[in-house]
């Protein structure tokens, strides 16, 4: 919604728009972030650059969370003042459940993979 | 603010209420409720990935990702959702500058993006299916149809969105109802994007290292 009709509201709190629309410097400084974000993990796995597979690993991780900050921020226009701060509380609610969905499904599973392992012989178990 | 009235009688604690609801702009709590839809989506996606994270790694003796996935392909497609993203902030900044034409040339060049990164994701899973790594294949394959078909379903809903506010703003130019749409077009755009970031880090790089 326009400047004049946010203002010509009842009330300002309650503009309708509460997200920025964002500047051409914010979206190419976000482009260029996000092109060097994705491409040295995609060199790194494909050039076999690093030998320790699980550094590899951890790196890329690394650059996916800095790249989905670099997009919530330069594309979405993610701050704390949007709508009184709601979207924020939305947001780290929603990161909240899903951290807990991810590692807990993860962890759970996988000490559940490793204890359920079929045995050959059971006799030999105490 | 509405004065509030003041409803007390002798004896009584005062009360206070508002005599009638205050006016609210139309669609001013839209982009609000938008925000909180795009949000019950990521939850959705992170149950995909947390059940792609369980079974990604049940081959049931078939190919592994290492066999199947082609990173140059990715990598492209990577490009295109990334180029698509840009070309919507152009978009709205065109909007916000009034400029219809402009709108609607950088909307068409978002939307021919999207078109080649659905292609070149049916262009995969075509090959996928025919070399017999169809999702029935193992656990690990259908998890993996299930996480980046529902994505490309997002990314098909969107072209579809797309296409019907250009046919809106062409018919009925930049008014206050189709900025708000193009607003909300533009998070869902966006938030495909960052969806995009997990599924190629965890399930195509992570799985190619796996």
């Amino acid at each position: 919604m326009s400047e004049a009709e946010a203002h010509a509201a009842p009330h300002d709190d309650h503009g309708a728009d509460g997200h920025t629309h964002g500047s051409l410097r914010g979206y190419l400084i976000g482009f260029v972030l996000s092109v060097v974000l994705t491409a040295v993990p995609f060199w790194l796995v494909m050039g076999g650059v690093l030998d320790s597979r699980q550094l590899t690993g951890f790196i890329v991780m690394a650059f996916a969370i800095v790249q989905i900050v670099v997009h919530m921020v330069y594309f979405l226009h993610m701050d704390t003042r949007a709508e009184q701060g709601w979207t924020m509380m939305a947001l780290i609610f929603t990161l909240i459940v899903v951290v807990i969905a991810l590692s807990g499904s993860l962890w759970v599973m996988y000490h559940l993979n490793t204890n359920m392992m079929p045995f050959h012989d059971m006799r030999q178990m105490p | 603010m509405t004065a509030a009235t003041h409803a007390a009688t002798a004896g009584e604690p005062p009360v206070f209420y508002l005599k009638d609801e205050h006016a609210h702009p139309e669609g001013a709590s839209t982009m609000l409720g938008f925000w909180i839809y795009l949000m019950s989506d990521c939850l959705m996606f992170a149950v995909l990935f947390a059940i792609y994270g369980v079974l990604g790694g049940s081959y049931a003796a078939g190919p592994a990702p290492k066999d199947l996935f082609d990173l140059d392909l990715v990598a492209l497609n990577t490009a295109m959702l990334l180029l698509s993203s840009i070309t919507y902030g152009f978009a709205m900044l065109a909007m916000v500058k009034d400029n219809v034409r402009a709108t609607l040339a950088w909307l068409a060049v978002t939307g021919l993006f999207g078109l080649a990164f659905l292609g070149i994701e049916l262009y995969e899973f075509a090959h996928l299916i025919h070399i017999g790594a169809t999702p029935q294949r193992s656990a690990f394959l259908s998890s993996f149809f299930t996480l980046v078909g529902t994505h490309g379903l997002h990314v098909t809903f969107g072209i579809v969105w797309l296409v019907t506010l250009m046919v809106q703003v062409g018919r009925f130019g930049l008014i206050a109802a189709n900025r708000r749409r193009l607003m909300c077009l533009s998070m869902f755009w966006h938030f495909l994007d960052v969806i995009w970031i997990g599924v190629f880090t965890f399930v195509y790089l992570l799985g190619v290292l796996r």
